[in-house]
């Protein structure tokens, strides 16, 4: 019974047995029946999906970035170029701790505070997976210690780079200008140019200066290389390569010894001066004082750099040249005595009778001369050499202020010159239309005596008086500066020069032009206000000095040198041309707080021009200023 | 002479059994030295010197009649779940999981000795029970399978946890649990699972996760799916061929050797080929079925089909894992994936099932 009840139990259990193993047989079938379901789908029906994800997978498109194009000066001496160079570079969302993965970095090779103060700026303004650089210019010794350890460094890599090197530091910083990092508004413009696909794999960008306004034929036609890549992004072989075609080299107008002479001749003055061609327009020299070196932008600026540049009392970053507007005091005579031959409201033979200040009929406001007792007998003649304040008041009062606006348009004030580089400022060519746009106020005679003297509202830029100074010294045909010369075909290695077409020809009456050089020459000479500029040149200079006040004077008030901060010092401002019969150059130069033109501004002309017509470099030179009488009025005729 | 020898070693070998495991263990070489880019031979070798201990372990396994094992269960149960309390508390930390108890001579990974202790174990509990299964057994049984996998969980290591769990539930399901406690215990686990996923660590809610939606973090934990199933889908009907699986071989698919070898496997034989694995698996797990149909003992039928069902199991939730249709766990697709120990242990449960199928005439006599 026993037995029997266990037997017919365990018959029971086997049958329970049979049928469980048998279900679970269909479940096993089911899931392998799922399975293979699966694979049918992927390996059948979305075959070609996956296909085409595999291909993409394993095959990437790299861009390879073009050679930039290097820059030299008018006689091929090397403004910019670039060298090839060893980065490591980290790539921070690959990395769990970037600064401790850099510390840790530092005991394999240097990295100094600036680096880390680069690459946290770098950080900051870029995305995660971007690959930024830790250290440039890395030695081969540094190199091998990297690679040795480079297990330790995930999300680090060494790659080679061109960098662009300046060889020529400061000197002609403002004119070159620097390539910095794309950023953010880098990249609108790109993409509003439809450059983006172009600029793909380049970090760099030109920002300023030359380097920025031909970026494009800088830049090149970025390449591609297909490369099979594994999983790790590493490029296993090359499988096709579209190569770049590097960017044009650009030969400039400048004549990079004349401007270290010109630089140099500052010496530790801020200021700016443009030395033009004035047959051609080239722009020969061009000085932003100071300046700053564009070394320190190619890797990415750190952060205590930028600020000193940015933050210095002496704006070193602000072009001068380009973008200082000043009042262009006395210099502007010339133009005005042409102005008033021309409009026939003076002639040669007009004198007035100098008694050292000038009022306007039934206003009792006396608009001084700088000569306490005034000039005498003073003809046009004499009062650009002298620069008789008081005659030009009368004059310009004469001329009025459209007439004056009408006729300093055609040289070019109050807009830009067009050079061949961004940032240029107009400056202000006062009218009374734009008195009254500006202000909405009715234009006053004595806004006009101001004007008169170069003064008031009238704003001027380096750049803009060098064009007029220019202008002038061709016989009144407009000269357009420009900085590019030519552009070497980096492919077939052609050079194309560029010629400017030169402007139109200003109906100057040539007896009028021909009295105002003389009278120009006349002022380097002894008892004029340059007469040191001029002495003992082989060459006749043309000329005319020139100062801005930075503070007003109140009535009565004596502007005494001494007494007053140096940042409220006037400008010494000069034009110049040489040699007067055959001008090869022109200038126009801006000494920031130097008192008056004669002193510090005709000294630092006389050795441009000294070099750049005889060859000769200056000799060592005396401090700016010293034991210098200023504008000397000329013995009484 | 020859005849002798080659009965000694074929006597106790299940001759259409063997036949599917040297095929598959083949193609399991082939695949490992194509996961290496065909490159190098390392793997293989590595892969061969284990081959030859697990196959002795299998013959000796197979030469075991079932009631020795019987009688070595509690004491294999005993040692197993001694080790994995050691581990518990003097084990190594490694990969951020404490799963490996280091003797002094060796380490090892107890949770790998109960792959086959929770088996037999179990299967030894019923059958003393044979004369009358009742609720209270299966409780013990329960309770006999819960302590190991709990510890195991707790290493943790998730996918070893549920793999034994999934063991010893075919012990239980074999030996003809009810299907009411069963729907009861499957309503009970669907209603714990918020409880199971507040106690899941991150990495394991976050792969859960990744299967629901893999391109969620195709960088992070959706990169093995998506890689694999890009592997496999790209294979097509016949494969880019042997060592030409440009996916696989250029390091897209991770562990490419190991858990995601049939992303290589099915890259390069394509569908064809997956389905020649999958036939191939069904046959031994048909003929294990067979073999537990046929077991003569509860013992040795619910053992074999223990034994059946996990690797089963193994096969299911590995190609399932990779082809993207089940979540990442570590587990290795049986008898290809390249790794000793599992070859081993597989090999001993196979070693056994071949025990069972030659020795039930002596058993049942």
């Amino acid at each position: 019974m026993m037995l029997g009840q266990a037997l017919r139990d365990q018959q029971r259990e086997l049958v329970v047995f049979r049928n469980r193993l048998l279900l679970a047989g269909f479940g096993i079938l089911a899931a392998f029946g799922i399975l293979a379901t699966r694979f049918a789908w992927l390996q059948v029906v979305q075959k070609d999906h996956y296909h085409t994800l595999a291909e993409a997978n394993r095959i990437s498109v790299v861009p390879v970035v073009p050679n930039r194009g290097i820059i030299t000066d008018r006689n091929g001496e090397i403004l910019a170029a670039n060298f090839s160079a060893y980065t490591l570079e980290i790539t921070p969302g690959r990395v769990a701790n970037v600064e401790r993965a850099i510390d840790e970095l530092a005991e394999v090779i240097e990295v100094t505070p600036r680096d880390r103060r680069r690459f946290r700026k770098l950080q900051e303004e870029s995305k995660n997976f971007e690959s930024l650089p830790i250290r440039t210019r890395l030695s081969e010794e540094e190199v091998a210690r990297f690679a040795v350890n480079r297990f330790r460094f995930p999300g680090f890599e060494i790659k080679a780079r061109l960098f662009r090197s300046y060889p020529q530091g400061e000197v002609a910083s403002h004119a070159i200008g620097y390539i910095g990092r794309i950023n953010e508004p880098d990249v609108k413009r790109i993409e509003a140019q439809g450059l983006a696909t172009n600029y793909k794999g380049t970090d760099h960008i030109g920002k300023l200066g030359l380097e920025g306004a031909y970026e494009k034929e800088l830049h090149g036609l970025t390449g591609s290389e297909q490369v099979e890549i594994d999983a790790g992004g590493r490029a296993i072989r090359a499988l096709s390569r579209n190569e770049p075609i590097s960017g044009n080299n650009l030969q400039v107008t400048l004549d990079l010894q004349l401007q270290k002479v010109a630089e140099e001749a500052f010496q530790d003055y801020r200021g700016a001066l443009v030395a033009i061609d004035p047959k051609t327009g080239d722009v020969l020299a061009l000085v932003s004082k100071p300046g700053f070196d564009p070394n320190l932008f190619v890797d990415g600026i750190d952060p205590v750099n930028w600020d000193a540049l940015n933050n210095s009392p002496d704006k070193p970053l602000n072009n001068r040249a380009l973008r200082g507007q000043y009042p262009p005091g006395s210099t502007i005579k010339p133009f005005l005595a042409l102005a008033a031959l021309e409009y026939k409201k003076r002639t040669p033979e007009f004198a007035i009778s100098d008694p050292g200040f000038f009022t306007l009929p039934g206003v009792a406001h006396r608009y001084r001369d700088h000569k306490v007792g005034g000039h005498g007998s003073v003809n046009l003649h004499k009062a650009v050499v002298v620069s008789c304040d008081t005659y030009f008041y009368g004059l310009s009062n004469d001329l009025g202020i459209d007439n004056i606006h009408r006729f300093m348009t055609q040289f070019g004030f109050g807009a830009r010159t067009g050079i061949d580089i961004e940032g240029e400022l107009t400056g202000i060519q006062p009218s009374t239309e734009w008195k009254w746009q500006r202000f909405k106020q009715k234009w006053y005679s004595g806004d006009t005596i101001s004007v008169g003297i170069g003064q008031g509202y009238w704003l001027t830029t380096p750049m803009q008086l060098a064009a007029a100074t220019a202008t002038l010294a061709n016989d009144g045909v407009v000269v357009h500066p420009r900085l590019l010369k030519a552009v070497q075909d980096s492919k077939t290695q052609e050079v194309k020069a560029l010629h400017q077409p030169m402007g139109e020809r200003l109906p100057f009456k040539p007896e009028h032009l021909a009295l105002i050089k003389n009278a120009m020459i006349d002022v380097t000479k002894p008892g004029g206000t340059a007469a040191r500029a001029g002495a003992g040149a082989p060459y006749t200079i043309a000329a005319k000095t020139g100062t801005a006040q930075v503070i007003g004077m109140k009535q009565g008030e004596k502007y005494d040198e001494k007494k007053v901060k140096e940042v409220h010092r006037d400008h010494a401002i000069f034009i110049a041309y040489a040699p007067a019969e055959d001008p090869k150059i022109a200038l126009a130069l801006l000494v920031e707080n130097g008192g008056h033109g004669g002193s510090t501004a005709a000294p630092i002309a006389r050795e441009v021009f000294d070099f750049h017509l005889l060859g000769k470099r200056p000799a060592k030179r005396q401090k700016l200023g010293d034991d210098e009488p200023g504008e000397v009025p000329p013995p009484p005729q | 002479m020859i005849g002798r020898i080659f009965d000694l070693f074929s006597r106790r070998i299940d001759g259409p059994l063997m036949a599917a495991l040297a095929i598959l263990i083949a193609l399991g070489l082939t695949v490992i030295y194509s996961s290496q880019g065909g490159a190098s031979f390392d793997r293989v070798i590595l892969q061969s010197r284990s081959l030859l201990v697990a196959l002795a372990a299998l013959w000796v396994a197979a030469n075991v009649p079932p009631q020795t094992l019987l009688r070595l269960a509690v004491p294999i149960y005993c040692v197993g779940l001694a080790l994995l309390i050691g581990v518990a508390l003097f084990g190594d930390v490694r990969n951020g999981a404490r799963r490996w108890l280091n003797l002094g001579f060796t380490s090892i990974q107890p949770s790998e000795v109960m792959k086959i202790a929770v088996p037999l174990v179990l299967a030894w509990y019923f059958h003393r029970h044979e004369e009358g299964l009742r609720l209270r057994d299966f409780f013990v049984a329960t309770v006999l399978l819960a302590l190991p996998v709990g510890l195991i969980a707790r290493q943790p290591d998730l996918g070893t946890a549920l793999l034994i769990f999934a063991s010893g539930f075919f012990v239980i399901f074999l030996a003809g649990l009810s299907w009411k406690v069963l729907v009861g215990l499957g309503a009970s686990g669907l209603a714990s699972l918020p409880f199971l996923w507040s106690m899941m660590h991150d990495y394991q809610r976050q792969r859960v996760l990744t299967l629901i939606d893999p391109s969620q973090d195709p960088l992070g934990a959706g990169y093995h799916i998506i890689q694999s199933t890009i592997a496999i889908g790209s294979g097509g009907v016949l494969g880019k061929g042997w060592l030409n699986g440009t996916q696989a071989q250029l390091e897209f698919v991770p562990e490419r050797s190991t858990d995601f070898i049939l992303a290589v496997y099915g890259e390069e034989f394509g569908l064809a080929g997956t389905v020649v694995l999958i036939t191939l698996y069904l046959l031994v797990i048909g003929r294990g079925l067979m073999i537990a149909a046929n077991a003569s003992t509860v013992f040795a039928r619910l053992l074999a089909g223990a034994i059946t069902l996990t690797f089963f199991t193994y096969a299911f939730v590995n190609m399932g894992m990779v082809s993207g249709i089940l979540p990442v766990v570590g587990v290795p697709l049986p008898l290809i994936s390249y790794g000793g120990t599992a070859l081993l242990s597989m090999l001993i449960g196979f070693g056994i099932l071949m025990s069972i199928a030659t020795h039930k005439q002596l058993v049942s006599s």
